[in-house]
């Protein structure tokens, strides 16, 4: 049965993924909030969000070409080691399959692996919001007085803030994926969920470095670079007190999860520290433990082009003398399983491939979405938790569908982008020129005679007015292009006199 | 009255009436005598597309009114085709028409080759650039596309394929989006056109003279871009161009 | 009043919709004309080295071979015959201390051909930090141990029981800056495989 027609916009949250800033400006980290109290209404400037920010990035034309072709690149490489078996379709399916039977009984399968995770000797919280989860790490670390953290990648931390929450509580949180530890030295945030600094150059790393890390001036060998970062970070494992990890799939049947890395990051940040603090969204359970056969084989695939990444941790319990943590978290996630429409963008594995094949987001930048997780993705997900504020995403499309193919999980992404446009046109959350022009259209497009009249005189004004009058700062089709010329006869009044009528 | 109706994109009915024309023509030349119901207007794209879901709701009735009396339904346009075919059932939920209409509606190219099982004959002795459009291509599948591991097809090639003298380019990305996208190319115009110069960039590469595409969405786009900067490779739908091969 | 806990399952049960079916994932999996040389061939593109040694009793041999190997001074070594090996982790105090280990020596469980990924389990041994702040490692795998592909793999494998245990596959590597590959990011500079047939 289908929803109805009226929008379904959920309650004003606190801590969500709203507008980030934007690259110059640094987090603040004196406890003061990341980001500004929402509301219902949304301004021109938020509807607007995506195609200035966008804009501004196609702009430097350099840029825009090379930071599409470096993305492009991981796409290619994705189609290449997709072709190397014949089931890479079955997998997807498969995939797709094992997520939405979890989905459909999502309780079940995480009251189970909580289950095995305790008998194992792990504790499991459970956080409703982005802020509980916050609080709930905090807690852990400060009653076992840590001061020091290493963190390896988790866009579910990313999403929820917490470094900037812990830092403001006098904790240092190091994340020492490279890519991420590069843009926490510059205070801003990723621009890919795999790879945080692909929108940096080399040379802007190398600057970095010497600012911050003592790097020689100048330096700029991606090779050295990395082996000054990995002295750098070798310091911080070593004087961790603590370590925070994602997790990229729990296992239900056995209470364990899995990490993947390609640097060895969550394993030198969970071998050293007594305490592992594991964080995950609620999606991530997986039935049983064959069922990363499926997964691990789409996963690296599809995110970097390897046949998978370097280190697949399986973590089944505390080290011996050690403490683990699972936090188990919510954050709207409940609330989109509630939507038949949306249900499928649970699914997701954070893979990133439908970035790297849209078109768009290869030539604005993850930045220009201003949300944690860009993208095709991050478009469908963010409208949940903030329409207002992230009206303009499900609009910086064209709805190509390449997401969707690409997706190894089949989420139905460009649906749902379509989707969202109808929920958002409904809650008026569109913008005005949008409405207006659509009402009108609407009106002229429904009456035969209207859209002839309107079509005769619209051409006929075409072909008489002046240039400037055509091509004017308010015809943003004329920026860049032509208006097609304007037949004197319309098709259909070249066929009526041809019917001889 | 013929059982088969032609459905003319607004856009294409205004501003490119000789596609209209060579569709007609063409349909013609293969024995297929269309009707063309002069009511109608438009499938209601830009407004759904732009979330105007209510002002699209009453052309999606008006769509039905016109053509759900005919057993087949041609249309130069894939993306107006695939807006009925799966997305009319966002607009008119429980609409006892719909499922009839879904499997009476063919993008030009899938008829010819699906329905009418024509290998067109002629002669075409230029450098063609294929543009797959978006939706055509992964909505409707008229080709198995760059992303998915299945044997390939290409039903719009296959078309021209066997068209004397016709050499097909190799484009780097042979099907990237060409930025168009609806209100997109308007309301994302910087991104739309960079997108547009993309595509028109690969073409030149490539060698073509002449881009082909089976939406004139695609190609209104992209000429747009090609006149301002006075380029001297045209466009061309795939129905002109069969047209005046076939001719 | 409910915890967060109570809440999150009590919206869970709420919002689920008609079951959908779990599929049976039988193995799907490629097939490969030789297992073997498929995996040395996967551990090459993930920038490991596989090496055939044959004879176990050929292992140090083979290990000396190695330039990061001969040129190591502290060794640890979890497979027994390595007569170098020098660092007794059971009697080391803290993992911490083992941040000069210059080369470590592990036993591969199970190897996969798709990917070139040996599995490596810790079971009781102590300081599994030393796998990965060692500067080079070398697993040592039996060559009936190399299966096809991943299905075939967790067919094996018994997953559950407590402990770490994790699928290795090449040595650490990056490619955050500007897209260029580096071998040698936090984790060992190099990764050997030693196919040894018993």
């Amino acid at each position: 049965m289908r929803a109805t027609h009226e929008a379904h916009l959920p309650p004003a949250q606190g801590t969500d993924a709203a507008v980030q800033p934007p690259p110059q400006t640094p987090v603040p980290m004196n406890g003061a909030p990341a980001h500004p109290q929402h509301s219902l209404h949304t301004s021109s400037a938020q509807q607007h969000e995506h195609p200035a920010k966008a804009a501004a990035f196609v702009a430097n034309d350099a840029r825009l070409h090379w930071h599409d072709q470096a993305v492009w690149f991981i796409r290619a490489k994705r189609d290449r080691v997709s072709s190397a078996f014949p089931e890479w379709e079955q997998l997807r399916a498969l995939g797709s399959q094992i997520k939405a039977h979890t989905l459909s009984r999502l309780a079940d399968y995480l009251e189970h692996f909580e289950k095995k995770a305790v008998s194992l000797g792990a504790q499991v919280h459970w956080a409703l919001s982005a802020e509980e989860h916050n609080r709930v790490v905090h807690s852990i670390l400060a009653s076992r007085g840590v001061r020091r953290v290493v963190k390896s990648k988790s866009m579910l931390t990313e999403e929820c803030h917490l470094n900037p929450y812990l830092e403001s509580h006098g904790i240092e949180v190091v994340d020492t994926d490279l890519g991420e530890r590069i843009v926490q030295l510059r205070r801003e945030p990723p621009s890919h969920i795999v790879m945080p600094a692909i929108h940096l150059k080399k040379e802007e790393i190398g600057q970095l470095f010497h600012q911050q890390l003592g790097a020689p001036a100048g330096l700029s060998d991606p090779k050295a670079l990395t082996e000054l970062a990995r002295q750098h970070l070798r310091e911080k494992f070593l004087g961790a007190q603590a370590g925070i990890t994602g997790v990229n799939f729990a296992i239900s049947e056995t209470g364990g999860f899995v990490v993947c890395t390609n640097e060895g990051n969550a394993d030198l940040s969970t071998a050293l520290p007594p305490l592992h603090i594991a964080c995950m969204g609620i999606e991530k359970i997986i039935p049983r433990a064959k069922d990363l056969a499926i997964f691990l084989r789409v996963l690296a695939r599809s995110a970097t082009g390897q046949p998978i990444t370097s280190y697949t941790s399986h973590f089944h319990g505390p080290r011996p003398g050690g403490e683990l943590h699972i936090v188990i978290v919510d954050n709207g996630r409940s609330r989109i399983l509630q939507r038949d429409e949306y249900r499928r963008s649970l699914h997701c594995i954070r893979c990133g491939a439908c970035m790297n094949t849209c078109p768009v987001y290869r030539r604005s930048g993850g930045h220009s979405y201003g949300v944690t997780v860009p993208g095709p993705i991050g478009s469908v997900l963010a409208p949940h938790l903030n329409p207002a504020a992230h009206a303009s995403l499900p609009f910086a499309s064209t709805l190509c569908g390449s997401c969707s193919d690409v997706c190894p999980v089949k989420i139905d992404l460009h649906h749902q982008l379509l989707v969202w446009r109808g929920e958002l046109g409904r809650a008026h959350l569109v913008p005005i020129e949008k409405r207006v022009g659509s009402a009108i259209g609407g009106w002229i497009l429904a009456r035969t005679w209207a859209y002839r009249f309107f079509g005769k005189l619209m051409r006929s004004l075409l072909r008489r007015l002046p240039r400037a009058l055509v091509y004017h700062r308010w015809n943003a089709w004329g920026r860049q292009r032509e208006l097609p010329d304007a037949p004197r006869y319309s098709f259909r009044e070249i066929y009526r006199r041809r019917r001889g009528k | 009255m013929s059982d088969v109706a032609l459905f003319v994109p607004c856009y294409v009915d205004q501003f490119y009436p000789q596609v209209g024309l060579a569709t007609l023509d063409l349909l013609d030349r293969f024995g297929i005598h269309a009707d063309f119901p002069e009511a109608q207007t438009c499938c209601g794209q830009p407004m759904a597309n732009s979330g105007c879901f209510s002002d699209a709701a009453p052309l999606a009735r008006k769509f039905l009114d016109v053509f759900s009396g005919y057993r087949y339904v041609v249309c130069p346009s894939g993306s107006c085709t695939s807006m009925v075919r799966h997305h009319y059932a966002n607009l008119l939920p429980g609409e006892p028409r719909l499922a009839a209409i879904g499997g009476k509606v063919y993008e030009l190219c899938e008829f010819l080759h699906d329905v009418a099982g024509i290998k067109p004959r002629g002669r075409f002795p230029h450098r063609v650039g294929l543009h797959q459009s978006c939706h055509g291509l992964r909505e409707l599948r008229l080709a198995s596309g760059s992303e998915r591991r299945i044997a390939a097809f290409d039903k719009v090639r296959d078309l021209l394929e066997g068209l004397e003298g016709i050499q097909l380019v190799d484009l780097a990305r042979p099907d990237e989006c060409c930025g168009f996208g609806g209100t997109f190319a308007v309301s994302e115009e910087a991104i739309s056109c960079a997108m547009g110069k993309d595509r028109i960039a690969d073409h030149e590469r490539a060698g073509a003279e002449i881009i082909a595409g089976a939406d004139m969405s695609c190609l209104m786009h992209l000429s747009g871009l090609l006149r301002r900067e006075h380029k001297h490779l045209r466009v061309m739908h795939v129905a002109e161009l069969l047209a005046e091969a076939t001719a | 009043m409910e915890s967060s806990r109570e809440e999150i399952l009590r919206s869970l049960r709420a919002a689920q919709s008609s079951p959908a079916v779990l599929p049976e994932v039988a193995d799907v999996g490629i097939r490969y004309p030789d297992a073997r040389e498929q995996f040395a061939k996967s551990v090459s593109e993930v920038a490991g080295r596989c090496v055939f040694v044959g004879d176990r009793r050929r292992l140090d041999e083979e290990l000396e071979r190695l330039p990061e190997f001969a040129a190591a001074q502290k060794i640890v070594s979890l497979v027994p015959g390595v007569h170098r090996a020098n660092v007794d982790l059971a009697a080391v105090a803290d993992a911490h201390d083992l941040n000069d280990v210059d080369f470590c020596v592990l036993p591969g469980e199970l190897g996969v051909a798709e990917n070139g990924a040996v599995w490596v389990r810790q079971g009781g041994s102590p300081h599994r930090a030393a796998w990965f702040l060692a500067q080079h490692t070398a697993l040592v795998l039996s060559g009936s141990a190399i299966v096809h592909n991943m299905h075939q793999a967790y067919e094996r494998l018994e997953i559950g029981g407590p402990g770490f245990a994790l699928f290795v596959s090449g040595p650490s590597k990056t490619a955050d800056i500007e897209q260029a590959l580096v071998i040698g990011a936090q984790g060992p500079r190099s990764c050997t495989v030693l196919v040894i047939e018993e």
